[in-house]
């Protein structure tokens, strides 16, 4: 009797909540956070990173899914179609000034920056990467389509998955980046399109374009790999990252005062919450330079205060947490608004730890020299840099003259890997790994020779220059402040973007400027200027020699005489004989 | 289509842009416009307020909007690219918002603006289309049957020459200016230091913006706009070959996209089957140890990776060649009987 209750009432528990829990399950496998976060910069300006990631807890490589909730169906198709295992695409304008603007949380290369791995069981992976970009630049209304062999390298040491990986077999990776690419609203538009707000909640309503594109550095991304579904990482989530990073530089050009607040930044203010979003905050960094008072005064009062250990440096961070309901209790909207309490003293700039600078050197239209400059300012601690260059086929690079030189001495690479252009199918591929010693500047040089194109290569406006694009440094930092392991989903979306391996460095990826280089354009109006020139002095002198050859010459007499005479010229003349 | 580059162009890129927002705004979605621009004003280096594009001074209005999506830009816009989205002989890959997806009922409206002659219209500075080529595209379009009625509407100089060639049945066309006679710019702004707009677009942007989706108005009075006292050139148009009187031919037939709705009472209800497909959802396979992460910068495995073993390839003919013609000089200058020599 009690056996048969037992087992009754432990059928009716497994079998009540089932429907309910299998709701409970499908509503929780997909999740949306979004946050904000406002850093002052130490030239006065600002940099806003608005960071939204969709987590997805679903296979998409197997099985058909055909029920697409907050994950993007355009982006979640691509990667099951053509199997992609990670893709980090990047629209940039602008240059992140690394010596004074500090390290960067993500830096993009200006213009646009393509690199996927994908899945071992892809066959052609040549295939399957140009009908990657082709879609893409339907999808962005980029001109992603120009992405071909041409400017397509497979790096074999930088650029190793962001997510899990099983493996680094580095035939699956492609990377490739346009230089030349202009960003713009139209690329705004569908990058907005794929939030599951879209622009009309929470965050997202401060992407107004005409504020976002007056700014000195604009870079919106998207980063879809697989993560840890949870601590024990026994199965793996799709995780959806678009970043978007703006700095406005207001008080720098001379335009403002230094203090900031959304609506002097964006025009806008924060009214309501995405109703999808699990969590979405504001984060402003507070952190008081030179472990003084704090001299930066953030009104309303924040929610929360928040400290971590972000690239190596122990920060503090006031948090808005818009779904908290006491915030929007005083006001429907919400203005952030930074104050600076004392004025900052400029001589007090922080310099970053490692940055660096390129620069094309030489004159003429024949040869040049590529410069690199790296800086590494840490007072005591050495670690290695890797460095990949890619440069177009036109720039002949000379591998001999290829030199590292640090404190007056040459620094020869633990790892190179060189391959050489092919004309018109292969960049010039250049990766080493360079050991930077403490407080040193290390400079790399290689001399090229410019290329003549045929004249249909040129672009319409040669006479512009043709961009080479940056060149990537990965390195790991040393951190000043150990940094523990925490959890990715308590910490703040902009601490968790590079897996980190242990607490006493910190994973940097830099980008250096990009160079417009010359190369000897010819006259565009010469083929025209020929054929005219041909034609003249063709057909003058043909036609003189043929003149002169085939016409006979004789001289005609004037007809003078009566009218007898002329009768009789003229009867002469029908008989076919010599008039008089 | 705006065909030209450079920044002192500005006013064909928002010639373009202003008919894209009368069209949008008439209700023609993104996925059935094709718009080309072959230059970027918008976030152009040079431009005082960056994105925003303006067609009438003193920055009244921005016809570049929020809202924008541009399918064609840079140096995509060429007359290989312009003719093939007409034709559809494009590339497997093309995404669909860059192709022409039209069909025999499909009504087309072509606007294109630049620098052009007698006879041709110039794409960015370096390659030219000629009115026989556009005909012959508009001809392979009909043999295809890509269209059911179109508009060519073209603002450049000389612009009639554009359309003498048509011999397509359903094209109406017009154009800015005669043979022989210029377009000219509408009027400078001295804060952006370009002119902003041509004067045949201007109006015909003035005509479009009292137009909604309901309204009634006919191609004769499209083809009244801009009379030669306000243009200068004297605008031209072209109906022999249109099948239908311009009188009978509403402005929305082709800027606008007027669908019938019908209204009904039925009701369906849809939440039958949804727990099904969610619990259908195949089980995963969860992995027997914990999958980690790929370290990012592995300085170790970094340095003792092998390089990749190039394939060996046979020597090429012209190498075989080379050594061929060596081996039978020396043979030759020496004599055989040293082969043994060598041997």
């Amino acid at each position: 009797g009690g056996m048969a209750a037992a087992v009754l009432l432990l059928l009716l528990l497994a079998a009540g909540p089932g429907p309910g829990r299998a709701d409970a399950g499908q509503e929780r496998r997909d999740a949306l956070r979004e946050e904000l976060l406002l850093s002052p910069l130490p030239t006065g300006d600002v940099a806003a990173t608005f960071q939204f990631r969709t987590r997805w807890d679903a296979d998409l490589q197997r099985g058909a899914v055909s029920h697409y909730r907050l994950f993007p169906k355009a982006l979640g198709r691509l990667v099951a179609a053509l199997g992609v295992r990670e893709l980090h695409l990047a629209l940039t304008q602008g240059f992140w000034r690394t010596r004074y603007w500090g390290q960067p949380p993500l830096q993009a290369p200006a213009g646009a920056e393509l690199w996927v791995w994908f899945q071992p069981t892809v066959t052609d992976v040549d295939k399957a990467w140009k009908e990657l970009s082709n879609i893409l630049s339907g999808i962005f209304c980029a001109s992603l389509n120009f992405i071909d062999s041409t400017n397509t390298v497979i790096p074999t040491a930088s650029f190793k998955p962001l997510g899990l990986a099983n493996g680094t077999d580095h035939h699956l990776l492609r990377y490739a980046v346009l230089p030349r690419e202009v960003v713009c609203t139209e690329n705004l538009t569908p990058w907005k399109k794929l939030l599951p707000c879209g622009s009309k909640a929470g965050l997202a309503v401060l992407l107004k374009a005409e504020r976002l594109f007056h700014s000195s550095y604009h870079s919106q991304a998207v980063h879809i790999r697989p993560i840890c579904r949870d601590a024990s990482c026994l199965a793996m989530s799709w995780e959806l990252r678009q970043t978007l990073t703006v700095v406005f530089d207001f008080f720098s050009s001379g335009q403002g005062k230094k203090d900031w607040s959304l609506f002097k930044m964006f025009s806008r203010t924060l009214t309501d919450t995405c109703p999808l979003a699990s969590q979405s905050k504001v984060y402003v960094d507070i952190s008081p330079k030179n472990k003084e008072k704090e001299l930066l005064e953030v009104s309303p009062p924040p929610t929360s205060v928040h400290e971590a250990v972000v690239q190596g440096e122990k920060k503090t961070y006031a948090v808005y947490d818009l779904l908290s309901p006491s915030l929007f209790n005083t006001s429907r909207s919400l203005n952030v608004q930074l104050k600076w309490k004392r004025p900052q003293d400029s001589s007090e700039m922080p310099i970053p730890t490692l940055h660096a600078q390129r620069y094309v050197a030489g004159y003429g239209l024949q040869t040049g020299q590529i410069c690199t400059l790296i800086y590494n300012t840490h007072p005591y601690r050495a670690f290695p840099v890797i460095l990949l260059e890619s440069v177009p086929w036109y720039l002949r690079l000379y591998v001999h003259t290829l030199t590292i030189i640090t404190k007056g001495k040459e620094n020869k690479p633990s790892y190179i890997h060189y391959q050489p252009a092919q004309d018109r199918r292969r960049p010039h591929l250049l990766e080493m790994l360079i050991q930077l010693p403490a407080n040193s500047v290390t400079k790399i040089t290689i001399q090229f020779e410019r290329a003549l194109l045929k004249w249909t290569e040129y672009p319409p406006d040669p006479n512009h220059g043709f961009y080479v694009g940056s060149s990537v440094l990965s390195a790991l930092v040393p951190s000043v402040t150990a940094m523990k392991d925490v959890d990715v989903e308590q910490s703040p979306l902009f601490t968790s973007l590079f897996p980190s391996s242990d607490g006493s460095s910190y994973f940097v990826r830099l980008y250096t400027e990009p160079l417009l280089v010359n190369l000897p354009t010819p006259d565009f109006s010469m083929p025209y200027n020929v054929i005219c020139l041909t034609c003249t002095v063709v057909a003058v002198c043909y036609g003189s020699f043929y003149n002169l050859l085939t016409r006979t010459f004789h001289v005609e007499e004037p007809s003078r005489g009566g009218l007898a005479k002329r009768l009789a010229n003229v009867i002469r003349k029908f008989r076919g004989v010599p008039p008089l | 289509v705006c065909t030209s580059r450079f920044w002192f162009n500005y006013r064909h890129v928002a010639n373009t842009l202003s008919v894209y927002r009368s069209v949008k705004r008439l209700g023609i979605p993104d996925s059935h416009i094709v718009l080309m621009l072959a230059d970027d004003m918008a976030c152009n280096p040079r431009n005082p307020k960056p994105a925003t594009v303006f067609s009438h001074k003193n920055m009244e209005l921005n016809v570049y909007g929020d809202d924008v999506e541009v399918d064609y830009r840079s140096y995509e816009v060429t007359v290989e690219n312009f003719l093939r989205v007409l034709t559809g002989r494009i590339p497997p890959s093309t995404p669909r918002s860059k192709r022409l997806l039209s069909d025999d009922r499909s009504n087309i409206l072509i606007y294109m603006t630049g620098h052009g002659g007698n006879g041709f219209l110039k794409f960015q500075d370096s390659e030219e289309i000629t009115n026989v080529e556009l005909a012959d595209a508009f001809e392979q379009m009909w043999q295809k049957r890509r269209y059911n009625e179109l508009l060519f509407i073209i603002d450049t100089c000389q612009g009639a020459s554009m359309y003498e060639r048509f011999y397509s049945p359903n094209i109406m066309a017009l154009a800015s200016s005669q043979v022989g006679e210029d377009s000219l710019s509408h009027q400078p702004d001295l804060g952006i230091g370009v002119h902003l707009m041509d004067r045949y677009t201007f109006y015909v942007l003035e005509f479009l913006e009292e137009i909604h989706p309901a309204s009634q108005t006919n191609m004769n009075d499209l083809f009244q706009v801009c009379p030669k006292s306000l243009c200068v050139s004297t605008p031209g148009h072209r109906t022999d070959l249109f099948q239908r009187d311009p009188q009978n031919v509403l402005i929305t037939d082709f800027f606008g996209s007027v669908r019938k709705v019908e209204i009904t009472t039925e009701t369906l209800s849809l939440d039958r089957d949804v727990a099904a497909v969610e619990s259908k959802f195949p089980d995963e396979e969860l992995a027997t140890e914990p999958l980690k992460y790929a370290e990012q910068l592995p300085v170790a495995q970094i340095i003792h990776q092998k390089p990749k073993q190039k394939d060996w390839h046979p020597p090429g003919g012209f190498i075989l060649g080379l050594w061929a013609l060596i081996i039978m000089v020396f043979f030759k200058t020496y004599g055989i009987k040293h082969m043994k020599h060598v041997f």
